[in-house]
């Protein structure tokens, strides 16, 4: 019973000390960002993956097995051109359902921003070699022959093709590297994802949802059954992933708590 | 100007919370004891997983290593954990099923242990049926084809023995030995079992050379066109050489064993089975969950001719309908020799993992 008394005193100064900034003054809020996901509006879920019943633009029948992907550096822009970076990364792993909801490190101003954007995948000044522990343990990595860094996405599953046999294909994000000749070429392929204008008032859920069937769609529609697999060293293929990833998120609304 | 507020009443918990209610003895606390873990072990990944309801102490090392190696545990005396998980073979043993008290074979080959603090998600065996390494020491305990003994007679057995009712007072303090503060200690001496001198490892350290083969075999392992084999085992970059994940890797059409499905329920991980480390392959053959490869040989050919179809294979698995990866002769043969530098000849060595 000893300890209890100054606890209560404790909760309850704490409580009169804050709440007034609730009512009007608050002068940043707490901001998560949480990702959900859909095949071109059907809610999916982890429940709804090893269905090979999921048809993409080009017709093949497919399933999601393991989707995995990156994002960093959440951006708030005003309207006067100023912009405010929480820097940092997460991981969302819908396979585990791990990192879908992403609680921003720092306090964001209240405001009304004319647009929120975050990267897909790391710019390449974020993208080093091994230096995050938890993607190291992760195995997020990219192979030094292909320059290092890490993943941006994971997508992996199975599809019907031409010869109607279940086939597995690995839809990897990585930034472009052609190593077809002495030295490694880049391309950068990571990408700015835009939510839009969205007012900060006080502590808030943004929720985000990527239509998966959006990788497969535009501008290039996807064909799996001549490209579905070792991707990763694949020049063009990871040009024209970064191509159709630029339309897979939307805003789904922001939620004030 | 709330912050002094905060401060003076964070003080009056302090001083109201600091007494022990009246006057008692305070718990017993065995010595402290840290891991000893290897540098780039922990420049490279997340820290281990001590449970704060078993931190390491010396001394409950010391009872797990005594327990690990004693037969006592087993209902007729004959085997204790190191018959089955031998030292010299990095805590394997050579058998492809190993056998139990009466000479009754298990159905999976012995997994090694080392560097099993690292194991995030803690879900243990082939199958994954074990939530901790604490709950992992229950089942060879009882099971049949095991140890095949029971609870009441270990507790007895130890109970009986003055030298192991000191080492459980030195451990865990007053009160009665049980099965909990078994588990526990073996637990806790497992953990200690880190094994980070490879070649590979010095290589990297910059301490030697690999060879041509050598290397070549670490680029068709990490060149998704070749080996592929990074995806689930691993890269420079971590130690482990495992995602410790579960995955069906193509070795049957249709499944006698379930495994990780056995234990979900779930038909979709049907014939996964976990990842092991590629750390110590040279003394832990044969390889697979049911022992079935004796050499890497027939490891490597199996992942480049040897794939089986089945609903659950890891779409990791590339080129299932040709059988796989299509090595070459001689990168099977670079790729075998870049695998042995993972192996730690100063592990299997180490006399404090040794019986005293």
């Amino acid at each position: 019973m000893k300890c209890i008394f100054p606890f209560l005193l404790l909760l309850a100064t704490l409580g009169v000390s804050c709440s007034d900034d609730d009512v009007s003054g608050q002068v940043a809020a707490q901001v998560s960002l949480r990702f959900n996901h859909n095949w071109d509006g059907e809610e999916f879920q982890t429940s709804n993956f090893n269905t090979v019943g999921y048809a993409n633009l080009n017709g093949e029948k497919m399933s999601v097995e393991r989707l995995r992907y990156l994002i960093s550096d959440v951006t708030f822009e005003s309207s006067d051109g100023s912009s405010f970076t929480v820097e940092g990364y997460n991981l969302v792993d819908l396979t585990n359902e791990t990192g879908l909801s992403y609680q921003l490190s720092d306090s964001v101003p209240v405001g009304n921003y004319t647009n929120v954007y975050f990267t897909f995948g790391f710019d390449n000044e974020d993208n080093q070699n091994g230096i995050y522990p938890d993607l190291n343990t992760a195995l997020w990595n990219v192979p030094e022959m292909l320059g290092g860094g890490y993943h941006y996405m994971q997508l992996e599953g199975k599809f019907i093709d031409s010869t109607q046999t279940e086939t597995g294909y690995q839809y990897h994000a990585i930034r472009a590297v052609d190593n077809s000749g002495e030295e490694l070429v880049f391309e950068d392929t990571f990408f700015q994802v835009d939510l839009g204008p969205v007012e900060i008032q006080q502590n808030s859920t943004i929720a985000i949802s990527m239509n998966i069937a959006e990788w497969f769609k535009n501008p290039n529609q996807w064909n799996l059954n001549q490209l579905h697999s070792m991707m990763m060293p694949n020049f063009e293929a990871q040009k024209a992933i970064s191509q159709n990833g630029k339309t897979v998120f939307s805003l789904e609304g922001v939620f004030q708590e | 100007m709330k912050r002094p507020i905060i401060i003076v009443l964070f003080l009056m918990l302090l001083v109201a919370c600091s007494k022990s209610e009246g006057g008692e003895a305070p718990e017993y606390t065995a010595t402290p004891l840290s891991l000893d873990v290897p540098a780039f072990f922990q420049e490279n990944i997340l820290a281990p997983v001590i449970p704060i309801t078993n931190p390491l102490t010396e001394e409950g090392v010391a009872l797990g290593k005594k327990l690990f190696f004693d037969p006592i545990l087993s209902a007729d005396n004959s085997i204790s954990c190191a018959e089955c998980h031998a030292p010299s073979s990095a805590f394997t043993d050579t058998d492809r099923f190993s056998d139990g008290v009466n000479g009754v074979l298990g159905n999976r080959n012995a997994m090694p242990l080392f560097n099993l603090a690292w194991n995030f998600d803690e879900r243990f065996f082939w199958d994954g049926s074990a939530t901790s390494l604490e709950d992992q020491v229950f089942h060879p305990i009882t099971d049949a084809t095991e140890m095949a003994n029971t609870w009441e007679k270990v507790i007895g057995a130890l109970e009986a023995n003055s030298e192991y009712t000191d080492m459980f007072l030195s451990a865990f303090g007053e009160g009665e030995i049980d099965s909990l503060k078994v588990a526990r200690a073996i637990a806790q001496f497992e953990r200690t079992l880190i094994s980070g001198n490879s070649k590979f490892d010095r290589f990297l350290a910059g301490e030697l050379e690999l060879t041509e083969a050598e290397l070549n075999g670490r680029d068709v392992f990490m060149d998704e066109t070749r080996g592929d084999c990074f995806h689930c085992h691993g890269n420079p970059n971590n130690p482990l050489w495992t995602d410790n994940l579960f995955h069906n890797n193509g070795l049957d059409s249709t499944f006698v064993d379930l495994g990780l499905g056995r234990v979900t329920g779930d038909p979709a991980d049907n014939g996964k089975f976990k990842s092991p480390s590629l750390r110590n392959l040279a003394f832990t053959p044969p390889y697979m969950h049911d022992g079935r490869f004796a050499t890497l040989e027939e490891v490597i050919d199996h992942y480049s001719e040897g794939l089986q179809n089945s609903d659950t294979v890891d779409p990791l698995m590339k080129k299932v309908a040709q059988g796989g990866v299509q090595l070459t002769e001689q990168d099977k043969a670079d790729l075998k020799a870049f695998l042995l530098t993972l192996s730690d000849d100063e592990f299997i060595s180490n006399t404090a993992f040794r019986e005293q």
